[in-house]
């Protein structure tokens, strides 16, 4: 939570800072953000590449616990898809992209900001980067404060299902507490597949 | 599309070639700051547009929507799974 608020407040610093309309311009062209991003994105591939437990992790997967990362992916879509028919400025596609977020807001808003830009100019690519960013900052809120309550109706997979790909970091404590300790392997494993995906489910729906 | 998906495939393989070095064992604490970079950056493109912050309650409510029905929808298909396939494994 402490880190979140700390991402929180890094973009309300830079909001600040544009509305303030101190900044020279050159800062203002997106050409940085994009160069940035690259970087990380080869960081986000370095990481995975690199990592000891990758092998494992490979291992250990059995295709019934693929269902857990099923049920978000598919839960998520049909949701994101089924509000977007209600949306009138944004396709459902729009919609999708930022449902595909799957509570990963720091990447997701950042990659439809820079995707949508050819489709959709950069103005809409702004707004709908920024409708990610609060959405999936959202979801993640709800996850934390809706774990109990998810677990007591909706069975002990529910708490993770809601968390998308914060569930091997963020919202693992509060999962672990709510939908019980031998869940906590399913839990890493659900946010480690759902968090892989995000790159590509959110490229992919921006391109349509 | 294909440049981001592409630079992450090549940091892969690069990663996994240069596994040994300690070094890369600490990625995690340099995406955390690129990230906080990347929405800094974004938080200056959002505050410097006018229509963005002329709209935000709009912007947040379609957000909140989309948040709500996402949560909503994999919550169920957890039931779903849950009750399909794991449930009787939980009794045993």
């Amino acid at each position: 939570m402490k880190g979140s608020l700390v991402v929180v407040g890094f973009f309300v610093l830079g909001c600040l800072l544009g509305w303030s309309g101190s900044l020279p311009a050159f800062i203002l062209e997106n050409d940085i953000t994009m160069y940035v991003l690259y970087l990380l994105m080869f960081q986000v591939g370095l990481s995975i590449g690199s990592d000891k437990k990758l092998k494992d992790i490979l291992g250990s997967i059995r295709p019934k616990l693929l269902l857990v990362p099923l049920a978000t992916i598919i839960g998520t879509l049909t949701a994101s898809a089924f509000v977007g028919l209600f949306i009138s400025k944004w396709s459902v596609f729009d919609c999708l992209a930022v449902g595909s977020g799957f509570a990963y807001y720091s990447l997701s808003s950042i990659l439809i900001t820079q995707l949508k830009e050819a489709s959709l100019g950069m103005q809409m690519a702004t707004e709908l980067g920024t409708i990610a960013l609060i959405a999936n900052i959202i979801r993640e809120i709800l996850a934390l404060l809706g774990a109990p309550l998810f677990a007591k109706y909706f069975g002990r997979l529910a708490p993770i299902c809601a968390g998308g790909a914060t569930t091997m970091d963020t919202t693992l404590p509060i999962i672990t507490r709510y939908s019980g300790k031998d869940l906590v392997f399913v839990s890493i494993f659900h946010g480690i597949i759902v968090d892989f995906t995000v790159p590509f489910f959110v490229s992919f729906f921006c391109s349509l | 599309m294909f440049t981001v998906i592409g630079i992450m495939f090549g940091g892969i393989a690069v990663g996994y070639l240069l596994r040994k070095f300690a070094l890369l064992q600490k990625m995690g604490k340099t995406i955390s700051y690129t990230i906080l970079l990347l929405l800094f950056l974004l938080g200056i493109s959002v505050g410097a547009n006018e229509a963005i912050m002329d709209n935000l309650a709009t912007l947040g409510g379609q957000a909140l929507l989309i948040a709500v029905a996402g949560t909503a929808g994999s919550v169920l298909a957890a039931w779903g799974v849950y009750t399909l396939f794991f449930k009787e494994r939980s009794r045993r």
